[in-house]
């Protein structure tokens, strides 16, 4: 079973007269637990191919499927509820709501899905401990770093368990240790719980954790490695 | 509605987001409210003073008349039941009060000058709880039974006239013959009105003695009932219906006094066409709150709908906080109207600005009247419309596209 199927997926981008293709005939395809990690310059069209596996940006041409299900050519209240019960995300730029504290971002999904009270405070206090965040549930995003905001966010996206977690630099605020702990975290849930993983990044400490590397440039996949043999 | 939870969380934090901006939101819809309700308690108050007095002059809440006396109020036109017939129907059925009087034009003469007045031949037992006036604050007496010999006028005819307390004077006034019919008069009694108009028009004398005086029997012009409400007074109608024939035609206040009636109706109507013009001036501040409140959170707003939260949540989200708002601001508007009409209970005197008001007859005291009724119709208009208004800045944030707001540097 397949994760995530992409077919020739283009997206173009105008910038004045300058039509950049952010996107450009992209396929790919991710088995169900697979661990990936994108990995292109900046300006390569990671984040452009996360939005639309994520359901959150419809690619020009080129179909898309998580879950064996197609998604380009769905409603937008079906991508909703798709993203609310199958996808976890860490963004790229913005990834808290400021009036809420770490915890309640945290359970923020799960209460949007319904989960009851009891449930998400256990879950959300587990999670939060586990990122190294014991002690700091009910800060504030601005009461907080951006490593440590970093990690809030990452929580979130696994704590409901989703299947799939799409990661945009989810170590970009952090340092080599706590990385490390994130990484060795995402490695875990993807063994025990088979959820899948891609992961956008620069970082080659991240590149390192993933069983299968691909590189794109200017919007297209240059290098697709499968690591496990390395 | 385990949605409702989250959304009323994030409503609230984010109201209390800018303290200032909310703060200043807040007095204004509070002082707002407060002026919706308290110009309206004010109006209520002269109106329901106008409406208490003048029925307690003229009609009561319902009554009868011979039904040619409609058009024709003359001596002529009485009604055809007896004062003994009229106690049959009448004495037992469980009225607040009723009396039948005698009312006739009359012309009074002193010895320097003469007026016309309207006579009211009555009887003061029956008459003590319809009377505008309290029959102990009379300077000298009232009249103590229906067959007293005394009249009694109010002070500003006295002074028209230049009599006074113990002084004679005459009625004259027409029997049903068409003759005259007159008598000299002692004045034992003057009474003092809100209004000096009233002062000036009605004459109090004794029905067996009206009736002697004209030759009328025992007969009447009118009967009048008062029941507990004035704004209510189908009870009184019906039961007074019930118990005549169609030798009498039964008639409420405001269709007697169609001026007053017509006024209440307007009055009415102004107080919500007040608390709309109040509200359209609120709605422009709290519609820019919401559009400045929903520009600045594009980009949680576009991270929630990214994260799958449905557009209608967002609606809903932002449609919530202004409820609160608008609560928050009507509590305050309540209480503040609450607190500042309380202390003004037993009056405000307007004597002052308000010689001109007499002539509508307003009295120079103005009592506010705080009505439940008009709290709510304020707090459900302003609720009411503030949905509405919310619709357009809440129906904006939710059209948000997720990607455009999550990935804006
Ligand atoms: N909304 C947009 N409007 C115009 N151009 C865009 C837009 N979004 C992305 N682009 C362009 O598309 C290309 C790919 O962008 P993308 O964000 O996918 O890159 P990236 O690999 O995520 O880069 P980074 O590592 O800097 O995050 C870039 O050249 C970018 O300028
Ligand atoms: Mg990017």
């Amino acid at each position: 079973m397949t994760a995530v199927r992409c077919v020739d997926l283009c997206k173009t981008y105008c910038q004045g007269d300058q039509d950049i293709k952010a996107l450009d005939h992209v396929s790919i395809e991710i088995a169900e637990s697979g661990f990936v990690c994108l990995s292109a310059p900046s300006g390569g069209g990671k984040t452009t191919l996360l939005n639309a596996i994520g359901g959150l940006d419809i690619p020009d041409s080129g179909e898309v499927y998580v879950a064996g299900q197609r998604i380009d050519n769905l409603s937008k209240g079906a991508l909703a509820e798709l993203r609310l019960r199958q996808i976890g995300f860490v963004f790229q730029a913005y990834n808290l709501i400021p009036v809420l504290t770490a915890r309640e971002n945290v359970e923020f999904v799960m209460q949007v899905q319904g989960v009851a009270a009891a449930d998400r405070h256990e879950k959300s206090t587990a999670i939060l401990k586990e990122v190294g965040l014991e002690g700091l549930e009910d800060r504030r995003p601005a009461e907080m770093s951006g490593g440590q905001q970093q990690r809030v966010a990452v929580a979130r996206a696994i704590a409901s368990k989703p299947s799939l977690v799409l990661a945009d630099e989810p170590t970009a605020n952090l340092d080599s240790k706590t990385s490390d702990e994130l990484m060795e975290l995402f490695t875990h849930l993807n063994e025990h719980h088979k959820t899948t993983f891609v992961i956008a990044t620069h970082d080659r400490r991240v590149m390192k954790y993933a069983r299968r590397l691909i590189r794109m440039l200017d919007g297209r996949i240059v290098d697709d490695i499968d690591q496990r043999a390395a | 509605m385990h949605l409702f939870g989250v959304l009323f969380q994030l409503a609230w934090r984010n109201l209390w987001r800018n303290h200032r901006r909310t703060i200043i939101m807040l007095g204004a819809i509070g002082v707002g409210v407060w002026a919706m309700i308290f110009m309206t308690a004010l109006t209520r108050g002269m109106v329901d003073q106008m409406v208490t007095d003048s029925i307690g002059i003229l009609p009561g809440h319902v009554q009868i008349h011979n039904p040619d006396y409609l058009d024709d109020p003359s001596i002529s036109n009485r009604i055809s039941y007896t004062d003994t017939e009229l106690r049959q129907k009448f004495e037992s059925a469980g009225f607040e009060s009723w009396a039948s009087r005698v009312r006739v034009p009359a012309i009074v003469t002193s010895e320097r000058d003469s007026r016309g007045v309207t006579l009211l031949g009555v009887d003061p037992v029956a008459e003590k709880d319809i009377s505008f006036f309290d029959y102990a604050e009379v300077e000298g007496r009232f009249l103590s039974d229906s067959g007293d010999k005394g009249i009694v006028i109010g002070g500003k005819l006295a002074d028209k006239l230049e009599t006074g307390l113990g002084k004679r004077i005459v009625i004259m006034s027409q029997d049903p013959d068409n003759d005259i019919a007159d008598r000299g008069f002692r004045i034992v009694g003057l009474y003092s009105a809100n209004t000096s108009a009233v002062e000036e028009a009605y004459a109090y004398i004794g029905k067996s003695t009206a009736q002697a005086m004209l030759g009328i029997g025992d007969t009447s012009t009118e009967v009048v009932f008062l029941g507990t409400e004035y704004r209510n007074v189908e009870p009184v109608y019906e039961a007074v219906a019930e118990r005549v024939d169609e030798r009498v035609s039964v008639q409420r206040w405001y269709e007697i006094d169609t001026y007053l009636g017509t006024m209440l109706g307007v009055m009415d109507g102004f107080v919500l066409v007040w608390v709309i013009v109040i509200f359209l001036a609120l709605s422009f501040g709290l519609v820019n709150t919401l559009v400045m409140a929903v520009f600045e959170r594009v980009r949680e707003i576009g991270l929630m709908l990214a994260l799958g939260m449905k557009p209608g949540s967002i609606l809903g989200q932002i449609i919530i906080e202004s409820m609160l708002l608008l609560t928050l601001g009507l509590a305050t508007g309540n209480l503040l109207a609450w607190a500042t009409i309380m202390p003004l209970r037993d009056g405000i005197d307007i004597s002052i600005v308000g010689e001109g008001m007499e002539m509508w007859g307003a009295s120079s005291m103005l009592y506010p009247k705080l009505y439940l009724g008009d709290m709510v119709l304020a707090s459900v208009v302003v609720l009411l419309l503030g949905f509405l208004a919310s619709l357009s800045p809440a129906w904006r944030a939710s059209r948000y596209e997720p990607v455009e707001a999550i990935t804006k540097a």
